[in-house]
């Protein structure tokens, strides 16, 4: 199948012989071997020491591959699947070669994600006027620092921004979020501590219209899904955004932490519930977890990741590529 | 509550056990199979999960069933058993030092909860032990750090050390240990900021401080929604600095928390305290006897065999079963019988420990003196009437009624339950075991099983109710 063969071509070529275009993509993809370098050691050290210890592919086999998924945060169900419709390939090819064996995970899980679409991972920017992109979580995955990390991104790639301090309720929120303004070097509209977000919203809307801002960013406080008073606070902060601006927010993004487990599935659930959910981004891949539960989520919610951060520079944050992802994850096993 | 799912999926899984005769092999495996997923799918380590269904596959299979529970909740009783096991004996509480400054030292990855935390329990030693606590601020690299915990320090009016963010945290609670010592802190609760475990450059800094300020405890506050990692993040903070306990964050909402699991029973660590919301009164300390039932939502019916099991004598359970059989069951073991339900405590309190049932109990008012009733009119029996209930006539009853102080009517109500109870019996004893099992399941419902003697008692008045509480 050679999913990865473009990159792997590339990696083969001399720098100064890339094209751009390839120049980008060894970049990126040199970011996310640097960044999941920790994930992907002790997933890799054992996915290859199970392909070293058999020479068959039987239900032993089978049981340890799925341990390692599992590992990996990947959601049991999900887990389940892939493990289901590998058994039923290496049934139907009445495969026995090795090598074959893990391309063929590869491509599974692959698979898994892009699920015979279109995956599109880039935002939904509003190209003749004002966008904004509200984001949302659970407390501590990160959405302050993310936001910091896109606004500069997309700074960078030439769009005027402007941060609005949704998150009235924790202490040193809205000063954790005007220190990221000033490092972006952009505005960030706040009111005190304690005021409505809503309100906020409203402000930072207007703003952002009257100094044609293109992307507005808008914060909000991190909140547990279960916590049916503060996601109705979410839902009525998302209400006033969509009246004010028609058709927006044009992405909601949840921002879950690489370390989360399962309860990322019902963290995804409830938010998309309350605010209609647009993209995942994937917060702390440079630890040793794996975040596998956005597969889980990709599979069974269908939602897409948008970003992944790698690291704590202002830089450190990539638009999400799954082939870089499971590249990422399993390089080793094709150097 | 926090750990509903898993007692759920544990709950449906031991559905297909609980409730049957006896177990086979094969029963065993399906239902380890289906607790083995149900403590996947709640973020337990897979290694803790493998450890832990193999014991208690062993303990189920070796397990000498008690004859008047049924092996399905004995095989539940294990699984609790092994639960709290995993979770460590006892309660276990904060180091202080007699005298002198006791430090803390909150550590862990970003985003966990340590200001928040270091907050509550600035609050909780305040209140529970009477100290005079200090924050300190030695989180200098996210932004506005500081500034988090100023604002929780003012909201308990709690002082907080701080230097902004252009000193090192070694300097800062260098200072810091001299401004507790000169303003007679007792207790000094230093918050680090978040780091990878295998940042090695942020990992020496904790050792650093940890050299310096030799805290009494170094707590290490993991998000309960941690998935798989959370063994490595705990193995990892806890080889380099020696953690001395844990904090469980966010068991407010609806993750399962198998990570608390996981880290106890692969580092040995006890988790000290868990946080249960945004307010800083919201810290509880950590019970991992009580974690252990709630993990599997039915730990009083546990409780319930529990009490059955130090009650209820085994060889007399034999005895009585053999009597069921051969319907020679009479007054005497009726008796019996109720002194050994009165053993296991009141009645409403009990009923009130299954599941399902509590909710129904509310708008039902049980006479717990029923029972004193029952004995004290079997007491009014003789011997003979005892053995042979055959023999109990009108004007027998109407001596029995003079001889307990119960009315007639009272008598004879009894005298036809346990009529209805023998017949029963005999029925159940001669019937197949398929039949029997469908039987016995439809009692298990409460609807079945309680609000129909509650109901119609509902009409007769207090104390007059057509209660059958015996069975």
């Amino acid at each position: 199948m050679g999913i990865f063969n473009n990159i792997k071509n590339i990696f083969n070529k001399n720098k100064d012989q890339m094209t751009v275009d390839e120049q980008i993509i060894y970049d990126q993809a040199n970011k996310y071997k640097q960044g999941m370098e920790k994930s992907r050691n002790s997933m890799m050290s054992r996915l290859k020491a199970l392909f070293e210890s058999y020479d068959v592919i039987n239900d032993d086999l089978f049981d340890e591959l799925e341990e390692i998924f599992i590992m990996a945060d990947i959601g049991v169900n999900t887990v389940l699947d892939i493990i289901e419709k590998l058994k039923a390939d290496v049934r139907m090819r009445n495969l026995q070669n090795m090598n074959e064996f893990q391309q063929i995970i590869i491509d599974k899980m692959f698979e898994i994600y892009v699920k015979d679409e279109i995956v599109n991972t880039n935002l939904n920017i509003n190209e003749d006027g004002l966008t904004i992109l509200l984001f949302v979580g659970v407390n501590g995955v990160g959405k302050t620092t993310s936001i910091g990390k896109i606004a500069y991104k997309l700074k960078l790639e030439g769009k005027k921004v402007m941060m609005a301090a949704g998150d009235t309720f924790r202490a040193g929120a809205i000063d954790q979020l005007k220190v990221w303004a000033e490092r972006v070097g952009c505005e960030c509209i706040t009111k005190t501590e304690g005021s409505d977000p809503a309100a906020v919203m409203y402000e930072a809307i207007q703003a952002a219209k009257k100094n044609n801002i293109d992307v507005l960013l808008c914060d909000t406080a991190g909140r547990l899904q279960t916590k049916v008073n503060l996601m109705k606070e979410l839902e009525k902060v998302h209400r006033v955004i969509s009246r004010e601006v028609p058709g927006s927010p044009h992405d909601t993004l949840l921002v879950i932490d690489a370390t989360t487990g399962q309860n990322g599935l019902n963290q995804a659930k409830s938010f998309t519930e309350a605010t209609a959910v647009s993209g995942i981004v994937l917060t702390k891949l440079d630890g040793t977890a794996k975040g596998g539960i956005v597969l889980a989520i990709r599979n069974e919610l269908g939602l897409p990741i948008k970003f992944v951060t790698l690291g704590e520079k202002i830089t450190d944050i990539e638009y999400f590529d799954i082939e870089q992802y499971i590249y990422g994850l399993f390089s080793d096993m094709f150097e | 509550m926090a750990f509903d799912s898993l007692s759920d999926r544990l709950q449906k899984a031991l559905k297909t056990v609980t409730g049957r005769g006896a177990l086979n092999e094969v029963d065993i495996e399906t239902m380890m199979r289906e607790v083995r997923l149900s403590l996947l799918e709640a973020d337990v380590n897979f290694k803790v999960v493998k450890e832990f269904t193999n014991e208690v596959k062993q303990k189920a299979k070796g397990e000498k069933v008690l004859k008047s529970l049924t092996p399905g909740q004995q095989v539940v009783k294990i699984v609790h058993d092994e639960l709290k096991n995993i979770m460590g004996e006892e309660t276990e509480n904060l180091t202080f030092k007699i005298q002198g400054i006791t430090i803390f030292m909150m550590v862990g990855l970003n985003g966990a909860g340590k200001t928040t935390h270091s907050g509550k329990l600035a609050l909780y030693c305040r209140k529970k032990f009477n100290k005079k606590p200090l924050l300190v601020a030695a989180d200098v690299y996210r932004p506005a750090a500081v500034d988090q915990l100023v604002t929780i320090g003012k909201q308990l009016s709690v002082p907080t050390f701080e230097m902004g963010t252009e000193h090192k945290p070694v300097e800062i609670v260098q200072k810091a240990l001299e401004f507790a010592k000169e303003n007679h802190h007792d207790l000094v609760i230093i918050d680090t900021a978040g780091r990878f475990h295998i940042n090695e450059e942020l990992m020496q800094e904790l050792k650093d401080i940890k050299d310096i300020v030799k805290p009494d405890e170094i707590l290490l506050t993991v998000d309960a929604m941690t998935g798989q990692d959370a063994v490595n993040v705990a193995n990892s903070f806890h080889e380099q600095i020696n953690v001395t306990g844990a904090i469980l964050t966010k068991l407010d909402g609806d993750t399962r928390g198998g990570a608390a699991l996981s880290i106890r029973h692969v580092t040995g660590v006890p988790i000290k305290f868990m946080g249960l919301g945004e307010k800083l009164d919201q810290l509880e300390v950590f019970h991992p006897e009580r974690m252990a039932s709630r993990i599997l939502g039915m730990g009083d019916v546990l409780s319930l065999i529990e009490k059955a099991q130090d009650s209820i004598d085994e060889e007399e359970a034999e005895m009585m079963a053999k009597k069921f059989k051969n319907a020679t069951f009479d007054y005497n073991d009726f008796l019996k019988q109720i002194k050994q339900i009165k053993r296991l405590g009141n009645l409403k309190g009990m009923l009130k420990l299954i599941p399902g049932i509590s909710s129904k109990l509310k708008n039902i008012d049980i006479d717990e003196n029923q029972f004193n009733y029952i004995e004290a009119i079997i007491g009014s029996m003789t011997e003979k009437e005892r053995r042979n209930p055959d023999l109990i006539n009108s004007s027998r009853k109407s001596r029995i009624s003079k001889g307990s102080g119960r009315d007639v009517s009272e008598v004879n109500r009894m005298t036809k339950q346990f009529e209805e109870m023998r017949k029963m019996m005999k029925q159940m004893m001669n019937m197949n075991p398929k039949d029997m099992e469908k039987m016995m399941s439809g009692m298990g419902k409460p609807s079945s099983n309680l609000p129909s003697g509650a109901t119609s008692s509902k009409g007769k008045g207090k104390n007059r109710g057509n209660r059958r509480p015996w069975m």
